[in-house]
């Protein structure tokens, strides 16, 4: 009899088992196979071959294992089955299995309904995840394990996907929170997406087994998952054998093989060639003449230095403290280059600038006079408090100046920085649209960076193999997450890495032509292009975007620090003859901070805020939504009709004596918009209305046991919280009813809700376990048939003794109710156009969805803008002032509809801007922005978009809006 | 109250095109297509079923739409473009045919941005609408009602001919010899169309079943899976990377619905929609007639199917209806809505509990139809084996097969636990 192998091939990692004749284990390996999958697996079997050559039934397994065992012809088992297999044989009482893996996430249910679920395309990333947050942490992921177990606290951090993630980390570094808290707050986020996107609304309880490499290694992720399931010591079960589990289920799986000789296999495996699904484009240079006269090119735009050591007189210091890297400059009135510094800021930007700023002084020697300094970037609000700097400056604004320095005439520029796209239109010498990468193709940059770190090499060497590469992989242009996936299949088929390096560049260069920019040819772009941003300072990219474009660009020597240089122009331009306040050599050596952080109780937000004290005791508190956080008082709210709106709303429930029954009202999506009718409704008929619990980031964690669809909206997302929040209050039944027409408004030519708005509550129903017909009421109704809705309301609750008249009389009610909520928003918004007009302030149309007035889905953008000095509308306030629209799109939605009237009537009107706010994942409104857009810049107005998801990081909106701002003219 | 147009001229179809231009029709739905294709040629439009399924249709597809556009966008708009852009045609002589449902959904929109994108590039390129909604009043085809009758016809045809192929091919002893039946139905459904008597179903089918079911067929017992899920990728190639011939591959035998139920539901959804909300407009009385007649011959075309007996026979409407009636309110009606849930139940009835579940990333009714009751279904159903796969221009086929085979090695588990 032979023996038996399992081979399982990861996808980052390969995996080996053997047992002998009788069973016994007798050989496991586990060894990274740095994408050399073939090479690896080979290996593995030849110290098998020499341990105990002879004969094994062998199956191969993982995700890497199916392209390899369809070409060797070698039998396969699908991973979770193999684990499936290892589980019964080694813990038969285990109820379930949670596994993670390199890129995958897999949920075994054992008892009860046995039941295996993998997570889904786009949860992508879990060991590559954690992967991708040690490095930008700067740890190795031991280190990161070792500091997760020191963290006193859990910082939220969107878990649905990596980039996601890296967009709430990142600020969390700049402000200076504790490694060790984001390091448990990375794993925590781990927990949670594998709770949310696979169990998807069942519990996993009992002895819970945990398999996979990173489970296993990392103690301060196995301390997330037990303390988050509650399981006792001996309900959580962490086999040591753990890494090799689905090996070993793939050798018992292989019981029925036919037996074949080990070096039979190992050259079955040695023979698979390189597969035929990579798609190839073409070389980024013909030879290295075409390179060399490419280089020659650029070196032409080059500036000038000075020497720091023998210069004597004036200069100006810009700072650009960026999401992943701090830059710093320093120029001499005449724009030569003192000193300039670049480096990843490690997490700890203010020590990298403190530094360098040391530095400059000393090599200085008392020689220098920093007349003027300017900030930008994510930190600009810290570095300018902590080293007094006279200016801090928009991100946009500085690269803008800095551009115009190498051409004049630029009317395009693209800024290709370590997580951020920022391209720009230039219009009559001013900013005239932006454009900024959504969160879902951030990081970019920096993945390559990551990716090249990953290979065991350094950047720069890892994008000059791709400048002469044969064969470029074709990579996708979506996001990293896609991305990653994409390099890790083309190197299981062989695709060397001078070949993935020019793919990644191509990728990167198209997503931000494509999706960010969304060109559809490269004449629009524009006729002097200037390039930065630090990635482009990799030639590979640099050449793909003259490729795909067809244009020659300008790109500074200085690329990576056109952020800084422009800032430090902008602080040369602006002083004037004022004394600057930036820290002098003495007050440098003087300076120390201390870091803390707590949560505020301002309002009952309850953000986490960052406290840092500088040595002079001045203080500069991060994190915060609002200024309350920051010990000020807040803007007035008078000229804020999400504010009105919020009291308006909670304003229309209140007590009824001695009530029939309590009906809990969700509020969410629809019903953020019809809780007046329907509080009316309930209150008319002696129910006493209900409301669930605000939303927030807890109330979200509460039902997302029970969330179907992880990539729905984060809107329909909460609803499951409320739900929870409503039964754990006790009502006697929730109403939502189900709608798929919304009102008429007569604007539209159809007046549909959107399907997630329309038949939310099936879903709710079919995937919480508390609901029943008895406790969950939710009517077909069309609001705009009176008498159906009327009997269809009068049958879901004549069992509380309510009489069709009563419950007709209550409805019409409730409508004139809801009526008079819409022209109360419209009179207040009448009254906000009036009174910023007189205190010629802009005023600035949120324009969303009714159920972005949500403070946790809106993320208190509101609030952002008040103290900004704007007033805030909503669409729902003055669509009515607008025009009816014809646009190019079927306008079959009633939210919609509102929209395109309210984008209408700012287009037409001075003193108002727009602000679309988006829900990430939103189908309708992929269609809607481009004509919104489309309304706006027909009139000659700046469009601008936010989209919002459970990601909070106000930081990156900030930039935003401060652009949009800059560009009217007004920051 | 004004109006402000912020539309773009775009050109428009007009009738006198019919004998001028080129009609292109994306490859939304193999079975079908490659007959009623043939019929508009007939009827003297010049059609022609857009076959190019290469990487570049994909790439074209994304430069062109918005990121967040549904898939099956995409996927029309690439093949679109790429065939535009290949010189074949003639393009001031060429327009492009889309279906349009006039739903809740985003689907509703395709023409729209169909539109956009061809404007861009070609914008002497006319994009027309076929929709039975009234819709896109100034750029749809007209058809006349003999050859919506056709079409009607054609399609219980092409289920028939998809439904007897599928559960043929995958045993056939002789390789090659279903796609052989096949063609030769092909030809006398044809033949039908072009001399007359098309309408004589019972000929036709009776015809279609018995060249399949002489096809010689081997007795292994094979894998049966369903496929359900949205229009496009439940049916079309391109849009599912071939799952159809991926579950041959691997032993199995795919089981797809038919085309002819999701007409019945787009029909019965106006007649729902009267009673559920006690709507007036429309002629829902027309759309309950029709579906009386179209109903009535599903129901004959089945019992041809059991007094024959080599195939098992396609769903009965009313069974779907029914089986939704469990699983989710019939008011559920944007995109494929309660079709979906109804078709994995009325599957798991007929011992086909294994099923992929086929949608566009981020497909808006999906969250609800598709995902949202799986859960429910396990519950009705012990041997529920629903993989739900998302289909997207970044997904790698890989991770799309893994997770059928995961379903597959479920399905083969369960199997061994009954047995």
């Amino acid at each position: 009899m032979a023996m038996l192998l399992g081979v399982d091939v990861g996808s980052t990692t390969v995996k080996v088992a053997v047992y002998d004749e009788s069973l016994n284990l007798i050989h496991k390996s586990y060894v990274r196979h740095f994408s050399r999958v073939n090479r690896t697996v080979v290996e593995s079997l030849k110290r098998v071959a020499e341990k105990f050559g002879g004969e094994y039934r062998v199956s191969i397994t993982g995700s890497a294992g199916l392209g390899l065992s369809q070409r060797s012809g070698l039998n396969f088992v699908q991973e979770v089955q193999a684990a499936f297999i290892a589980i019964r044989k080694f813990y038969p009482d285990a109820d379930c299995a949670v596994e993670l893996g390199g890129e995958d996430a897999k949920i075994i249910f054992l008892t009860g309904g046995a039941e295996q679920r993998m997570n889904g395309s786009c949860a992508g990333g879990t060991g590559a995840f954690i992967d991708q947050m040690a490095t930008l942490l700067n740890l190795t992921v031991t280190e990161m394990d070792e500091y997760a177990l020191k963290a006193e606290k859990i910082y939220p951090i969107a878990s649905r996907c990596g980039v996601f993630a890296k967009s709430d980390v990142q600020p969390l570094l700049n402000q200076g929170a504790d490694k060790a808290d984001i390091a448990a707050s990375i794993f925590q986020a781990v927990v949670d997406q594998t709770l949310s996107g696979l169990a998807q609304g069942r519990r996993i309880k009992g002895k819970v087994l945990f398999l996979g490499g990173p489970l296993h290694f990392l103690k301060g992720l196995r301390k997330a998952f037990t303390q988050t399931l509650e399981l006792s010591p001996e309900n959580a079960v962490f086999p040591d054998d753990a890494p090799c589990f689905m090996a070993m289920g793939a050798a018992l799986n292989s019981v029925s093989e036919k037996p074949r000789d080990i070096n039979e296999i190992i050259e079955k495996i040695q023979s698979v060639d390189s597969g035929d699904e990579i798609v190839y484009s073409q070389p980024l240079f013909k030879d290295k003449e075409e390179y060399a006269e490419f280089v020659r090119r650029h070196r032409a735009t080059d500036l000038r230095f000075a020497d720091i050591a023998g210069y004597c007189g004036d200069c100006y210091l810009g700072v650009d403290s960026g999401s992943t890297t701090t830059k710093l400059m320093l120029i001499t009135p005449d724009c030569r280059i003192l000193y300039s510094h670049y480096q990843s800021n490690n997490g700890q930007p203010l020590d990298v600038i403190i530094d360098k700023l040391k530095e400059i002084y000393a090599l200085g020697g008392g020689r220098l006079k920093i007349r003027a300094a300017a900030v930008t970037g994510y930190g600009e609000d810290l570095i300018k408090s902590a080293i007094k700097a006279d200016f801090g400056v928009v991100e946009t604004v500085a690269h803008f100046r800095a551009a115009t320095h190498f051409n004049p005439n630029v009317d395009f520029i693209i800024d290709i920085g370590g997580q951020d796209i920022k391209c720009f239109k230039i219009k009559n010498g001013a900013i005239d649209s932006i454009m900024l990468n959504e969160a879902c193709s951030s990081g970019c940059g920096s993945f390559i960076q990551t990716f090249a770190r990953a290979m065991g090499m350094e950047i720069d060497k890892f994008s000059q193999e791709g400048l002469f590469a044969k064969h470029p992989v074709e990579l996708g242009s979506r996001c990293t997450v896609f991305m990653n996936s994409a390099v890790k299949q083309a190197q299981k088929e062989g695709a060397g890495i001078d070949d993935i390096s020019a793919g990644l560049s191509s990728s990167i260069v198209k997503n931000a032509i494509y999706k960010v920019i969304r060109a559809k040819s490269a004449d629009e772009l524009g006729e002097n292009i200037v390039v930065q941003g630090g990635t482009f300072l990799n030639d590979a990219v640099l050449r793909s975007f003259e490729l795909e474009t067809g244009k020659q660009v300008i790109r500074p020597g200085i690329a990576g620090l056109m952020g800084a240089f422009g800032a430090a122009l902008y602080a040369k331009e602006k002083i004037g003859d004022k004394p600057s306040t930036v820290l002098d050599a003495q007050r440098l050596e003087n300076f120390s901070y201390v870091s803390r952080s707590s949560t505020c109780r301002g309002c009952t937000s309850n953000c986490h805020i960052n406290v840092i004290t500088f040595a002079d005791g001045t203080k500069y508190v991060s994190g915060n939504k609002c200024e309350r956080g920051a010990g000020l008082k807040p803007a007035a709210s008078d000229l804020d009709i999400y504010a009105y709106k919020q009291k308006r709303l909670s304003s229309c429930v209140r007590p009824v004596q001695s009530y029939k029954a309590k009906v809990g009202l969700p509020l969410q999506l629809g019903m953020y918009d019809q809780l007046p009718l329907w509080a009316e409704f309930f209150t008319q008929l002696g129910f006493q209305p209900v409301l669930s619990e605000k939303s927030s980031r807890k109330l979200y964690f509460r039902g997302q046991h029970t969330v179907a669809s992880d990539t729905a909206c984060y809107p329909a997302k909460l609803m499951h919280g409320h739900i929870e929040s409503l039964l754990d209050k006790g009502v006697d039944f929730i109403f939502l009813p189900c709608e798929s027409y919304n009102i008429d408004e007569h604007c539209s030519v159809n007046h549909y809700n959107c399907p997630v708005v329309a038949y939310y509550p099936e879903l709710l129903k079919a995937n919480n376990e508390r609901l029943s017909a008895d406790n969950f009421i939710m009517p077909y109704i069309d609001l705009n048939m009176e008498s159906n809705a009327v009997g269809k309301l009068y049958a879901s609750l004549k069992k509380y003794g309510v009489k069709k008249s009563e419950v007709s009389r209550a409805f019409k009610k409730g409508m004139a109710a809801l009526e008079a909520y819409h022209a109360d928003v419209r009179a207040k918004g009448e009254e906000i156009l009036k009174t910023a007009a007189l205190e010629n302030k802009q005023a600035i149309v949120l324009a969303g969805r009714p159920y972005h007035l949500d403070e946790e889905i809106n993320h208190g953008i509101n609030k952002l803008l008040t103290s900004l000095n704007l007033a805030v509308l909503s669409e729902d306030s003055v669509y009515e002032k607008g025009d009816m629209v014809k646009v190019n799109v079927l306008n079959q939605w009633t939210y919609q509809a509102r929209l395109y009237r309210a984008a209408d009537f700012v287009a037409k009107h001075g003193g108002v801007q727009l602000v679309q706010l988006v829900s990430f994942g939103c189908g309708i409104d992929a269609i809607t922005a481009d004509e919104v857009r489309a309304i706006m810049e027909k009139h000659g107005k700046l469009y601008t978009q936010i989209k919002i998801d459970e990601i909070n990081n106000l930081g990156v909106v900030k930039i935003r809006l401060r652009s949009m701002l800059a560009a009217i003219g007004e920051d | 109250m004004e109006t402000f147009d912020y539309t773009t001229p775009y050109p428009r179809w007009e009738e006198g095109m019919k004998s001028t231009h080129k009609i292109l029709v994306p490859d939304m739905l193999p079975w079908h297509f490659s007959i009623i294709s043939e019929i508009m040629k007939m009827e003297g439009y010049d059609v022609e079923v857009l076959k190019n399924d290469s990487r570049q249709v994909i790439d074209e597809g994304l430069k062109h739409v918005h990121n967040d556009t549904c898939f099956p966008c995409l996927c029309v708009v690439g093949q679109y473009i790429d065939a535009l852009k290949s010189g074949k045609y003639d393009l001031n002589k060429t327009a492009l045919l889309i279906t349009q449902s006039g739903g809740g959904c985003r689907a509703s929109n395709y023409v729209s941005l169909i539109r956009k994108a061809i404007y861009a590039e070609f914008p002497q390129v006319p994009v027309v609408s076929l929709n039975f909604s009234g819709l896109e009043k100034s750029s749809s085809l007209k058809l006349p009602f003999s050859l919506v009758l056709k079409l009607a016809f054609a399609i219980f045809y092409g289920d028939s001919l998809m439904w007897c192929y599928n559960q043929t091919k995958p045993y056939e002893k002789v390789a090659g010899q279903a796609d052989a039946a096949r063609d030769d139905c092909v030809k006398f459904i044809l033949e039908a169309f072009g001399r007359g008597g098309y309408r004589n179903y019972k000929k036709i089918n009776g015809r279609i079943i018995s060249a399949f079911a002489a096809v010689q067929r081997s007795s292994a017992e094979k894998i049966r899976v369903g496929i359900v899920g949205e229009i496009y990728v439940k049916y079309a190639r391109l849009g599912n990377n071939h799952l159809e011939e991926f579950l041959v591959k691997e032993g199995c035998e795919p089981v797809v619905p038919a085309l002819m139920d999701f007409v019945l539901y787009c029909i019965i959804n106006v007649v729902n929609d009267k009673k559920l909300y006690g709507i007036k407009s429309g002629h829902p009385h027309i759309f309950a007639f029709v579906y009386r007649l179209l109903h009535g011959i599903q129901k004959k075309i089945i019992k041809q199917f059991v007094r024959e007996g080599t195939f098992t026979p396609i769903h009965d409407f009313s069974h779907l209806r029914a089986c939704a009636d469990k699983v989710i309110n019939q008011g559920v009606k944007m995109g494929e809505g309660w079709l979906i849930p109804a078709e994995m139940a009325a599957l798991a009835e007929t011992g086909v509990p294994n099923i992929v579940c086929a949608q566009p990333f981020g497909c808006l009714p999906n969250h609800i139809a598709g995902k949202g009751v799986i859960r429910t279904l396990k519950k009705l159903y012990a041997d529920e084996n629903i993989v739900a796969v998302d289909y997207d221009p970044s997904a790698t086929k890989v991770n799309q097969e893994n997770r059928i085979k995961l379903m597959l090695a479920s399905a083969a588990e369960n199997k061994k636990g009954r047995g």
